[in-house]
């Protein structure tokens, strides 16, 4: 089909520049409400549930989820609805098992949770590197991802595209802090859902309004097999370690669990989980239709001879559906929600460097208010100018990698760490630290020494560790690191200190 | 080791193990669901492929029963949490200073 994309597009900027001028705006506004640190990290506990159950939304939908799953799902059927499931199941665990310990017994960061019985010096310094790590490479994966979407669907430069996300990324965090970064998922989260909503009911239209029809209008085009496990995964060890990484990362994830902290108390942490499974496993549904939808009506062949990778499966599908004024709409829609995840990843990592490294390590808890804000906001501006010469630098390299990466470093590094440190009283300082350092490096190691990297980026004929992702080998190492490192330093747990924290863990705290 | 407020602890330690309780049967509960799937799409993919009705394969009505079960799941703890478990520990009052 002849098509719009790649050509500059007046709609799509028209769209875009809505976009900026409103989120600005909204920044203004929060930067006069942003004068404490519990303003800057946490907008004033002040969000309510369903507002933090659409930005928890907007954090997670990435450009991954929306273009990427709609591209997988086009051009090789089934296999994309591995990554529908999987990026959802993470959710309830989140709030079975995190959301209110973690809002009762913590300030801003997850860090506080695992230090808060144990040395504050050694952990917090293992839990940011935990932090950094997941939110580098999930940061790499988005700007590079937004560099070339950009660069594809409006018809601007790379460099260009990055150094405008990163300078507007940079403004929503340094002066509108939590509050304009909340905003901004719930404005891109609203927009993302909308989008996809009006396309799906666009392409059911086509089939009697009801799905069956269009999988069976698939299948009788490209095969039966298109509605049935492919070659995506042919071995079941990387099927089941891809799994564990989605599943158990989204609770380990720096910038998702910052946010429980923005609510008032443990039942709007609850609320708001509830509501954003809501959300996320509805978007996800939805991209069953999309996907489908694209193959059907564009034709995977049309996906790839835009883009290989078949990401602009959506952005065709919309033109198709729309003509070049949806196609504007939806491209605008990519561009905000690449924009909001990566303001979410540094206001998370600048917490991290202020909150975690500056005020409690170095000024081991005695720097001022207006002090930590101050490097929380210059760690905003290094983290946001590190993220542009990062996209620059990985220019046209294979980074599809980079997402799964962080998801398994956020469930080794983080997530046992975090679990153990809620419900197990002999936990340990030294435990602590060993279990996130494992954990993170581990996956690094095992990640470098894989199929993922020595055969697809640096074309080896094989690779020495057989699984593309290690979390099937380091979740269970860092558990079981913890444990034994724990046992083995023997802590002087003193019960009362338990007794205090499981008493905040249940009951939030009291002030004494 | 005398601590005055011994007793004051049981009924926490109780809601404790409670909330632990639920907390771990809702996630093994997630864990089988997902887990059983792609077990089913990595050691059974034929069964999968099995059509249910015209154009719906069993692998895509499991994988939207995935979504549909953690939206069950979520639900359930929600109702726990905001009946029992609010419950009893609004019952137990503000902890003594």
């Amino acid at each position: 089909m002849n098509t719009a994309i790649g050509q500059p597009n007046g709609i799509a900027m028209a769209f875009f520049f809505v976009f900026i001028a409103i989120t600005l705006g909204i920044t203004y506004w929060a930067a006069r409400r942003t004068k404490t640190t519990e303003q800057f990290y946490a907008a004033g506990r002040t969000v309510s549930p369903a507002q933090n159950g659409f930005a928890l939304a907007g954090d997670y939908m990435s450009a991954a989820s929306f273009l990427g799953i709609a591209g997988l799902v086009s051009t090789t059927g089934f296999d994309g609805l591995i990554y529908s499931t999987g990026w959802l199941v993470g959710w309830p665990v989140v709030l079975f098992l995190i959301a209110e310990p973690l809002r009762n017994l913590g300030k801003y960061t997850f860090a506080d949770v695992v230090a808060f019985r144990l040395s504050q010096t050694p952990v917090r310094i293992a839990a940011a590197t935990g932090t950094l790590a997941t939110v580098v490479f999930y940061l790499i994966a988005q700007m590079v991802g937004a560099g070339g979407l950009i660069k594809l669907m409006f018809g601007i430069s790379y460099e260009t595209a990055i150094v405008i996300v990163g300078a507007a990324m940079i403004a929503y965090v340094l002066f509108g802090g939590m509050l304009a970064t909340t905003w901004v998922q719930i404005v891109k989260a609203v927009l993302l859902l909308g989008g996809a909503l009006m396309l799906a009911v666009l392409v059911l239209v086509r089939f009697n309004m009801n799905p069956a029809v269009l999988f069976a209008a698939a299948a009788a085009r490209y095969g039966d097999a298109v509605l049935a496990p492919g070659k995506l995964v042919s071995n079941p060890g990387d099927a089941i370690s891809l799994g564990m990484a989605l599943m158990f990362g989204t609770a380990g994830l720096p910038h998702i669990l910052m946010r429980f902290y923005t609510v008032p108390d443990a039942r709007s942490a609850r609320t708001s989980v509830f509501y954003a499974t809501g959300l996320i496993g509805f978007f996800y549904l939805l991209t069953f239709i999309l996907g489908f939808g694209a193959m059907v009506l564009v034709g995977p062949d049309a996906i790839r001879a835009v883009d290989k990778g078949g990401n602009m499966a959506a952005p065709l599908l919309a033109e198709l559906l729309g003509g070049t004024p949806f196609l504007g709409f939806i491209a605008a829609v990519a561009f905000a929600t690449i924009l909001a995840v990566v303001a979410g990843l540094a206001l998370a990592g600048a917490s991290a460097l202020s909150h975690d490294l500056w005020a409690s390590v170095v000024r081991r808890g005695h720097a001022s208010g207006s002090e930590e804000l101050k490097v929380a906001r210059a760690a905003t501006v290094v983290l946001g100018v590190t993220a542009v010469l990062l996209g620059i630098t990985f220019k046209g390299q294979n980074v599809a990698f980079m997402v799964s990466l962080a998801f398994a470093i956020a469930a080794s590094g983080n997530f046992p760490a975090l679990l153990l440190s809620m419900f197990w009283t002999r936990f340990s300082t030294a435990g602590a630290v060993a279990s996130i350092l494992t954990g993170t490096f581990g996956t690094l190691l095992l990640i470098w020494l894989s199929p993922t990297i020595q055969v697809d980026v640096l074309h080896r004929a094989d690779a020495w560790f057989p699984l593309k992702n290690p979390a099937l080998v380091t979740i269970p190492l860092s558990f079981a690191v913890g444990i034994v490192v724990s046992l083995v330093t023997a802590p002087k747990v003193a019960d009362a200190r338990f007794a205090h924290h499981q008493r905040q863990m249940h009951m939030g705290a009291t002030g004494d | 080791m005398s601590d005055p407020n011994q007793d004051d602890r049981a009924p926490l330690r109780a809601v404790a193990r409670a909330r632990a309780r639920i907390a771990i049967i809702l996630t093994a509960a997630m864990i089988a669901v997902y887990f059983g799937f792609i077990s089913l799409i990595a050691f059974n993919p034929a069964l999968l492929a099995r059509k249910v009705s015209d154009g719906l394969s069993l692998g895509i009505l499991l994988g939207a029963l995935v979504i549909v079960a953690s939206w069950v799941l979520t639900w359930i703890y929600v109702r726990w949490a905001n009946t029992h478990y609010d419950t009893a520990i609004k019952a137990m009052g503000r902890p003594k200073p």
